[in-house]
């Protein structure tokens, strides 16, 4: 009976917490799928509308931006690729350093370590302008390469890598050496599968990071032809009903790749249960 | 030339730490060889630079005519079973055992053919395509053993591969490694701290103290006749009693007990050892004491006793009655003794 009760309580607080986080936005969707007309004489809406096809498409094919330059669906590109290539090389590069620092005998390692660890002290926006000077030399600005390349190495990331490898046994590594395994070979037949779930834990919040990057991209990109999703929110200047479907499609992405990745990113996190 | 022959190898760590003094050792091939000896002996750093995973500070090691200091671990065709037996985690069984041999460029089929043989000698054949993480302790112990016999390796080596299993399970799988290494005559070396399986187990015995090889031989040698005081006190259960003693003219004095060896030795600081099961218990023995304790083990029982201040265990038939208390008598047959040197340890 207490059983009973204490776990309707339980299913009662995240009740309240799902209903509080998701009626804004539900608000929002439904407002979305009206006409600006309607909203504007009636106030947000709870319920459906009829013009949700009409309003999405609209929004999404149509040409905006200061100089109509890019459609929604481009800056939704532009987002993807902007997002997946930082995760991506994020995730390689600190697969690569933790495999560096901890599996081969570099001397002074843990020095080594810390310096990437202290480079969390110094966020892009504070490295913004010498950054855009490196890029701007290198001729990178207005490319995909200079939206990704500044933020694609996490030093977080490094330092969850390495701790996971430390914990993994040398035993291990011994075996595998008298399977006649190679340095490359461990690490692609050992380590990537080993790591799996901390991949995809490290590529959720790298893609989540990059998508919602706003200044960098504003900053390094000077033609609309590289504007991203976070970019075009502050610039949506249509209807009212196509600001909120906009917001709502932004969702989107970053949703679906955690539905996606949603069981290895819990084991993930959770490595050390 | 032996198979395998270790010559004035010595390990010392970066830290200073001497782990393995001026070792020589030839082993033939076909030989079941057991290195034992007390934690932190060396035993097993020595185990493993035969494996190639630590570095040879002084000394070679050669193996079938080559000296293979040098040579890289996978290209030595030694095999190991680790104490905790370094599954791979990530592969099932089959892959486990596939995976040294996928590395040398065997053809699938072959591969299959051979994990499949080995499989089923070990019996995991049900196993094969299984997760380490849902196997028992022994089946793990199996498939780590798997690993190691698919690969047709020229020596075994094995870390202490029982000391994770219950007493039972530990049986069991002594006695099947001896099968199988008899079975297929590869050379095996099995380190363990535990004189029970290295009795059992080996052909020759290595009993390593502090980085230097006390003694070598076959476990009856070892037994019979220990070489040093370390061994005499190390193989055997329950330990051999030792008594610190002064023998003139061939005569031990222990405490007011006089033991006559029957020879003309003198040494005024000896240890005389015998076995708790060679004191002879009989109404007319020579000696008296009183029994202290009494350890009763089924069949057998162990009686805890002291002549002067030294104390001492015998081993006998628990058919005997004697209770704790009680006095007894025995003697010491100077043909079942062991004497050492107390100065440096050595068998006189």
């Amino acid at each position: 009976m207490i059983k009973y009760i204490s776990s309707t309580i339980n299913h009662l607080i995240l009740s309240i917490g799902l209903i509080v986080m998701v009626i804004p936005i539900w608000i929002i969707f439904a407002s979305s799928t009206h006409s600006s007309l309607f909203i504007n004489t009636n106030g947000l809406q709870f319920f459906l509308g009829d013009n949700f096809i009409e309003n999405y498409s609209r929004v999404l094919f149509k040409q905006s931006g200061f100089f109509n330059e890019i459609t929604a669906l481009k800056m939704f590109f532009n987002s993807f690729v902007m997002a997946t290539g930082i995760a991506t090389l994020s995730v390689i590069t600190s697969l690569m350093a933790a495999y560096g620092l901890v599996y081969f005998k570099v001397k002074y390692a843990t020095i080594i370590f810390w310096l990437i660890f202290i480079t969390l002290l110094v966020p892009l926006e504070l490295r913004i302008m010498p950054s855009y000077i490196v890029m701007s030399k290198l001729n990178l600005v207005n490319t995909f390469a200079g939206l990704i390349l500044p933020i694609s190495a996490s030093a977080i990331a490094t330092f969850f890598f390495r701790q996971f490898y430390k914990s993994i046994p040398d035993e291990l590594l011994e075996a595998a050496k008298l399977d006649g395994t190679n340095s490359w070979r461990f690490f692609i037949d050992f380590l990537m599968p080993l790591s799996k779930t901390m991949i995809a834990a490290v590529f959720i919040f790298m893609f989540v990071f990059g998508y919602n990057q706003y200044l960098w991209p504003l900053i390094m990109t000077t033609s609309e032809q590289y504007w991203t999703v976070v970019m075009g929110l502050k610039t949506m200047y249509g209807s009212i009903s196509d600001r909120f479907a906009f917001v709502i499609m932004s969702m989107i992405p970053p949703v679906i790749i955690i539905i996606f990745l949603q069981k290895l990113f819990i084991q993930g996190i959770f490595q050390n249960k | 030339m032996s198979f395998l022959e270790l010559q004035n190898i010595t390990k010392i760590y970066p830290n200073g730490t001497k782990a393995v003094n001026e070792t020589s050792l030839n082993i033939d091939n076909g030989e079941f060889v057991v290195f034992v000896g007390p934690s932190g002996c060396g035993k097993s750093t020595l185990l493993r630079m035969i494996a190639g995973l630590e570095d040879i500070t002084n000394g070679e090691i050669s193996l079938d005519g080559n000296v293979i200091n040098n040579i890289d671990p996978s290209e030595r065709d030694v095999a190991m079973v680790f104490q905790n037996y370094a599954l791979y985690p990530h592969m099932s069984v089959f892959n486990n055992m596939a995976y040294g041999l996928k590395n040398r460029g065997i053809s699938k089929e072959e591969i299959n053919n051979k994990v499949n043989d080995v499989a089923k000698l070990l019996e995991i054949d049900q196993l094969l395509t299984r997760k380490p993480s849902m196997l028992s302790g022994g089946q793990r112990q199996r498939v780590a053993m798997g690993r190691a016999i698919v690969r047709n390796p020229k020596i075994f080596l094995f870390d202490e591969p029982l000391s994770n299993l219950d007493a039972k399970l530990r049986n069991q799988m002594r006695l099947e490694i001896k099968r199988l290494q008899r079975q297929m005559g590869v050379t095996s070396i099995f380190v363990t701290h535990d004189q029970t399986e290295a009795m059992t187990l080996g052909d020759r015995i290595v009993v390593i103290n502090n980085g230097v090889v006390e003694q070598v031989g076959t476990p009856k040698e070892i037994y019979s006749k220990p070489n040093t005081k370390f061994v005499a006190e190390f193989i055997g259960s329950p330990q051999m009693n030792l008594f610190n003693c002064k023998i003139e003219n061939g005569i031990a004095h222990i405490a007011d007990m006089r033991i006559n060896l029957n020879n003309s030795t003198n040494i005024d600081d000896a240890i005389l050892g015998i076995r708790p099961d060679d004191i002879l218990i009989s109404d007319n023995g020579q000696h008296t004491c009183v029994a202290n304790l009494v350890e009763y083990l089924g069949s057998d029982m162990i009686i805890y006793s002291k002549i002067g201040d030294q104390e001492f265990s015998c081993k006998l038939s628990s058919k005997i009655n004697l209770n704790a208390g009680d006095t007894f008598k025995f003697d010491i047959s100077n043909t079942l003794v062991h004497l050492f040197d107390n100065t440096n340890g050595s068998r006189v």
